[in-house]
């Protein structure tokens, strides 16, 4: 029975003993800790996928904190994250445009200047001789770097090339650190016209690497009524804050690399 | 005195590894050997931890079990003081090198359920060692986790870029490879002439 009693006794002195010793530790160690952390880190989706430019969620909600950052950096938690975040904080958030990845490639037809039977990955490809297997050397080499780099599923590749569903993309741009060609961009999500090809060789080089290859013929920027096409190092780029959609340019590109994912419109 | 502590040390990092040959802490092994830096950061978290466990669970067997007769509430007791130890280091971590406390995350309270930190302080006893034997024991059973887990962070690292078969890849591949250096250091078993 005495044995009984002395386990039990000194089991909870120690037990009492080491949680005296830890209570004294939390008093002295005490991290002061912002009470707007928390609610803060909730609003945010908790992906880390680093969108931001904080290493995580808690890190970005901390910078808000301290003043270092806005309300407006969350491409992943979107608008409806920035007006929760600013209910906390008490501050109006600022106006936010959703953007989404695209991916500069259409070159499914593409031709290939060697057989590559190396390991499945766009970068390990990129460094094999000749700069990887595509007659292109802008070109999308499907082997999903991007893919396993989005943390929303919003990446696959069709015909050897990587395609972004809009709805699933968050803009976080995880994709496009993952991208060793790098022709990810961060387009508005309203756009509906696109150039699809990333490629700055010459017009002939282009042509003879890919069908579907911009090749600077300068006819989209001729077709544009609003100056929002230019071309540069051979290659059409759509400037967002002109382009209306209009679809002009659409029409006129020989090589059918501009896309125009805009709702058809039906004549009455 | 001094050969004695040389042998111990010896056994610990190489000969009796923890992980490699007493299969000891394979959790911690397996979780955190991805990548180079925390494996390194756990390596000595844990090192740190079995140097004080062995030090603090030695005082209390000695002084206070085996006087009142309780030697079978060892478990129990050293559970208590492992969990209190690592509580303790990790609010000592928060306040002093934040850095250190966020790269290692989640694994820090993990310690508390890794086996190598009690088998460490179970063996002590087993043994007979006096304190500094136990101390010593602690001190380079944990800088052998360290070796084990930051070779075979280093090895995995590798395998990341390999071409590896598909029914392998993963955790498949790095319970084989840990086998394979578990085989290496077994290796070491000839050094038991001492």
């Amino acid at each position: 029975m005495t044995n009984v009693i002395y386990a039990i006794l000194v089991l909870g002195i120690m037990g009492g003993f080491f949680g005296l010793v830890l209570a004294i530790a939390s008093k002295i160690f005490y991290v002061p800790q912002d009470e707007r952390l928390e609610p803060l880190c909730n609003c945010l989706p908790g992906a880390n996928c680093g969108g931001c430019g904080f290493t995580g969620c808690t890190a970005y909600a901390q910078a808000i904190i301290d003043g270092k950052a806005d309300l407006t950096k969350c491409a992943a938690g979107g608008p409806a994250a920035a007006a929760a975040m600013a209910s906390i904080m008490g501050v109006e958030a600022g106006e936010m445009v959703r953007e989404v990845a695209f991916i500069r490639c259409s070159g499914t037809s593409a031709k290939m200047k060697a057989n590559y039977d190396g390991i499945h990955d766009c970068l390990a490809a990129t460094k094999a001789a000749g700069n990887g297997p595509l007659a292109c050397s802008f070109g999308c080499l499907g082997f999903g770097n991007c893919v396993s780099a989005c943390q929303f599923g919003a990446l696959t590749i069709v015909d050897g090339i990587a395609k972004v569903d809009r709805e699933l993309c968050t803009g976080c741009m995880a994709c496009a650190s993952a991208c060793p060609r790098s022709i990810i961009d961060k387009i508005p999500y309203a756009s509906t016209v696109m150039v699809e090809c990333a490629s700055k060789d010459k017009g002939p080089v282009t042509m003879k690497a890919c069908q579907s290859g911009c090749i600077g013929c300068m006819l989209c920027v001729k077709a544009c009524q609003h100056e929002a096409i230019s071309v540069t190092n051979f290659l059409a780029t759509v400037d967002y804050a002109k382009c209306t959609g209009c679809g002009d340019c659409v029409a006129k590109c020989p090589k059918h690399v501009i896309l125009d994912i805009a709702p058809k419109k039906v004549e009455a | 005195m001094l050969t004695n502590l040389f042998t111990i040390s010896l056994g610990a990092i190489l000969v009796e590894n923890f992980i490699f040959s007493q299969f000891l802490g394979i959790c911690p092994f397996m979780g955190v050997s991805k990548k180079m830096d925390t494996a390194l950061g756990m390596g000595f978290a844990v090192t740190f931890v079995m140097a004080l466990a062995s030090a603090v669970t030695w005082l209390i067997y000695t002084y206070v079990l085996v006087p009142l007769s309780l030697t079978y509430m060892q478990i129990i007791a050293f559970i208590l003081v492992i969990a209190s130890l690592v509580q303790f280091i990790e609010m000592f971590l928060q306040k002093t090198i934040p850095s250190l406390y966020q790269a290692l995350g989640i694994y820090l309270p993990l310690i508390t359920t890794n086996c190598a930190v009690l088998g460490v302080a179970q063996l002590n006893i087993q043994n007979g060692y006096n304190f500094l034997e136990s101390l010593v024991y602690g001190v380079t059973g944990g800088i052998g986790f360290l070796i084990a887990i930051v070779l075979f962070a280093s090895v995995r690292e590798r395998i990341e870029g390999c071409d590896c078969p598909k029914a392998f890849e993963g955790f498949p591949i790095a319970l084989l490879s840990a086998g394979l250096l578990s085989l290496a250091f077994m290796g070491f078993q000839g050094l038991k002439i001492f």
